[in-house]
């Protein structure tokens, strides 16, 4: 009868967790454990962060207080439903889970529930196209708009041509380090460079096999799609190999402090992709000091780091829909679906940025019905070991659009198919 | 007391030898399938359904394939979560194949193939025993997995390499997708449970069974005797990896919906239905049951309790279950090596002398 007394406990525990309702809230999928965890932990503090300065300074988006639903998901997959069937319930706004696996689980289960999902800069890439995903949002960038941002920037650097140059992808060997293969073949065929795929199995750790094919093969460039503790083993091992490190470029996973602080002045010059500004040269951290901070209600171990920025902006972008979403249907307390409606009308401009504290934070750019990821625009950065900073070296740029909307088009078209799904947006 | 054998007389062999001998054990089995088939449905929503009795259902057909193989034929295997792929993949491939088959059929040949695949992998068990079987399993584990990562044409040459499983309807109610409602997909699961553990039951008891056994205490003797070991250990391998690759499919097409192969069927899954077999007891369908009912419903509750109840800052509570998990799995271990099957005979004698035990 064991199973039987869990399962009463588990329901009294579940009962007794329903909170107040008249607020918006929004569950927070994070990974603080885990082989992950280092990566979750900042952009969990950055995205909290945002929403307790709402809170605090402002009471709240539009006058309603905001309910941020911490739930475990250790990178895992079923605890990602778990948590999804936990808080989808209680009125839950939209969800962000950091993690390409738990987004595909997601995709449908959250259509179906009518809530919408912002996949910044992960998740499934052809979700760009609103006319297939309805509830689906991954502005301001997307894993093919990466790729092609890598290649853009390497013919910069060759002048623009890079026929017969070697170019090598090490990348997680899952669903979210296999997204950018098939735009780099495209553009390979395109541009004429040999491509080399490198796959590293999770968690990552174990990579010398790779690194020595690396070392014979002597690529001219190298690309990493890699994330968690992987990251920094492939930086590590290519200062061994003495790769020149300003011809490794990381995807915006992969370009993070804990990424390159491990091999210490050896990682110099490394650079990554960036969809945001990072740093804490912003006129929000003076508030988020004085509201948070200061006052120990957040700590701030990780301000001004690249993922709690990125935590921050995206709690920032989900603010910003709320805002969209209270002001297209005049009440505050806005429901799940009135915030898919705000989110396919957002536009981020200079001057919105500014006004939140935050001016040059990121991109500016508008969301439509058709659609979903925004301007695919990406910055590279590099990191100075010296004063240990990222700084941005070129300005957001789009990719190569041409060979991005076709892939997007074709990989949309086969989910519709496969789901039965006809085209919105008239 | 409460389990009173005097006045249950057997009058015919079929009676003796039933299940549940005893009437009250009877009794409470069909009150509680009677509960599950018919009540429970009727109670069920997404969250119960999604994260604790499906995820249970369909971990119970597992383990009960993986106690076939383990307990009660005794070769140690390390593969499961490769075979669950299998199943899952042939179950992709099928449904995808074939969109109006029904997902009933796309799961058993999921299970039929992998059966098949176990068989394989199961071959060099004739010549190689214990650990060094493990390490075989542990290479079809990996190689499995590698397969499934590398060959496109497994995830019909999706961008990601992810399956998806589409929506699927049995009776006019959607079984998989996003449309399927919690009380239908808990249905399916429960029927292949309740189906396949009847069958498990029923194998394991009869001659295939006692051949299984009789390799497992001791094979040279076993041969003596006249048991085939190549018939006994392939059967073994066959059906245990039948029930492992209709859990896989499940997994994939009922319950997540959406499945990367390192992710969702790598070396942890192995390893988490073992523990489920050797915590719930080898060789018992019912301890594999309720193995699987710790393993699946312990870190929800806990979870639950920490997290909702005690208002805990989710990554401590998260740590906190690790260290009760594992706490708990040495405690039982400790108490009874045999498993929560063990200790729920022991209480069942206990209760039969209760409150006399002189």
């Amino acid at each position: 009868m064991n199973i039987k007394r869990m399962m009463m406990a588990t329901a009294v525990a579940v009962s007794v967790a329903t909170p107040a309702l008249a607020e918006l809230v929004i569950p927070s999928l994070v990974y603080r454990t885990g082989a992950y965890g280092p990566n979750g932990i900042p952009y969990a503090d950055g995205y909290a962060d945002y929403f307790a300065l709402l809170n605090e300074r402002d009471g709240g988006i539009g006058g309603e207080m905001v309910n941020l639903i911490e739930c475990e998901t250790a990178y895992n997959t079923e605890k990602g439903v778990e948590c999804f069937e936990a808080t989808k319930d209680l009125g839950s706004l939209v969800y962000q889970p950091l993690s390409t696996g738990i987004t595909y689980q997601l995709i449908p289960k959250a259509t179906a529930a009518d809530i919408p999902i912002l996949s910044m800069g992960y998740g499934r890439t052809s979700a760009a196209n609103g006319k297939v995903f309805s509830h689906i949002f991954n502005f301001p960038g997307n894993y093919w708009s990466a790729a092609s941002a890598v290649i853009n920037h390497i013919l910069d650097q060759e002048n623009g041509d890079i026929k017969g140059k070697k170019i090598a992808l090490v990348y997680h060997n899952s669903a979210y380090g296999k997204e950018p293969i098939r735009t780099l073949e495209e553009l390979a065929k395109k541009h004429g460079f040999d491509l080399s795929l490198l796959p590293v199995d999770h968690p990552g750790q174990e990579q010398k096999s790779q690194w020595l094919q690396l070392r014979r093969e002597k690529p001219d460039y190298i690309t990493m799609w890699g994330w968690g503790v992987m990251n920094q083993v492939a930086i590590q091992e290519a200062a061994n190999i003495r790769f020149p490190m300003e011809k490794f470029i990381g995807v915006w996973w992969s370009g993070s402090e804990n990424d390159v602080i491990p091999a210490g002045m050896k990682a110099d010059g490394y650079k990554a992709l960036a969809m945001h500004n990072t740093g804490m040269d912003y006129p929000l951290y003076d508030d988020l000091k004085k509201y948070l901070y200061d006052t120990g209600k957040a700590s701030g171990e990780h301000a001004g780091t690249v993922l709690y920025s990125r935590g921050m902006y995206a709690g920032m972008l989900a603010a910003e829909g709320i805002k969209t979403a209270q002001k297209m249907t005049g009440k505050s307390n806005i429901t799940a679906g009135d915030l898919r409606d705000g989110f396919e009308a957002l536009e981020m401009t200079e001057e919105k940025m500014a006004s939140i504290g935050m001016p040059n934070f990121g991109p500016s750019f508008k969301v439509s019905c058709e659609s979903h990821g925004g301007p695919m625009v990406t910055a590279i950065q590099q990191w100075d070991a010296k004063n240990k900073t990222w700084s941005l070296i070129t300005p957001f740029s789009p990719g190569d659009m041409d060979v991005i909307n076709r892939l997007i088009a074709e990989d949309s078209a086969a989910y519709a198919a496969e789901n039965n799904l006809s085209e919105r947006c008239g | 007391m409460l389990y009173r054998e005097s006045g249950d007389f057997k009058v015919s062999y079929p009676a003796d030898q039933q299940t549940f001998p005893i009437r009250f054990d009877r009794l409470a089995f069909w009150i509680t399938l009677a509960v599950a088939f018919f009540v429970v449905p009727f109670f069920i929503n997404d969250y119960w359904a999604n994260a604790v009795l499906i995820p249970f259902l369909i971990y119970g057909v597992a383990a009960i394939g993986l106690n076939i193989l383990t307990g009660y034929c005794g070769q140690v295997s390390l593969g499961s979560g490769g075979f669950m792929a299998v199943g899952a993949y042939t179950c992709y491939k099928m449904m995808t194949a074939f969109p109006d088959l029904n997902l009933a059929f796309c799961i058993l040949a999921g299970g039929v193939t992998t059966a098949i695949v176990g068989i394989m992998f199961g071959l060099p068990s004739l010549r190689i025993k214990g650990f060094y079987l493990a390490v075989v399993t542990l290479a079809a584990q990996f190689f499995l997995v590698w397969m499934f990562n590398k060959v496109p044409w497994f995830y019909n040459y999706s961008a990601s390499g992810m399956i998806t499983s589409p929506e699927r309807t049995m009776f006019g109610h959607a079984i998989s997708g996003a449309n399927a409602t919690p009380a239908a997909t808990y249905l399916f699961c429960l029927t292949f449970l309740v189906l396949l553990g009847f069958l498990g039951r029923n194998l394991t008891r009869g001659s295939v069974g006692r051949k299984w056994m009789a390799i497992r205490d001791m094979d040279i003797a076993a041969e003596i005797i006249g048991v085939n070991p190549l018939m006994a250990k392939i059967t073994a391998f066959g059906v245990s990896s039948f029930y492992v690759g209709v859990a896989g499919a499940m997994i994939f097409s009922v319950y997540l919906g959406a499945v990367e192969v390192t992710e969702a069927f790598g070396i942890q899954k192995s390893f988490l239905l073992l523990f489920m077999i050797i915590i719930g007891g080898l060789g018992s369908i019912f301890g594999s049951l309720v193995g699987a009912a710790f393993m699946v419903m312990m870190p929800v509750l806990l979870k639950n309790i920490m997290v909702n109840s005690f208002g805990w800052a989710t990554d401590i509570a998260a740590h906190f279950e690790f260290i009760i998990i594992g706490g708990l799995i040495v405690f039982f271990l400790i108490v009874e090596p045999h498993g929560l099957a063990q200790l729920w005979r022991i209480i069942k004698e206990k209760m039969r002398l209760w409150p006399f035990p002189h």
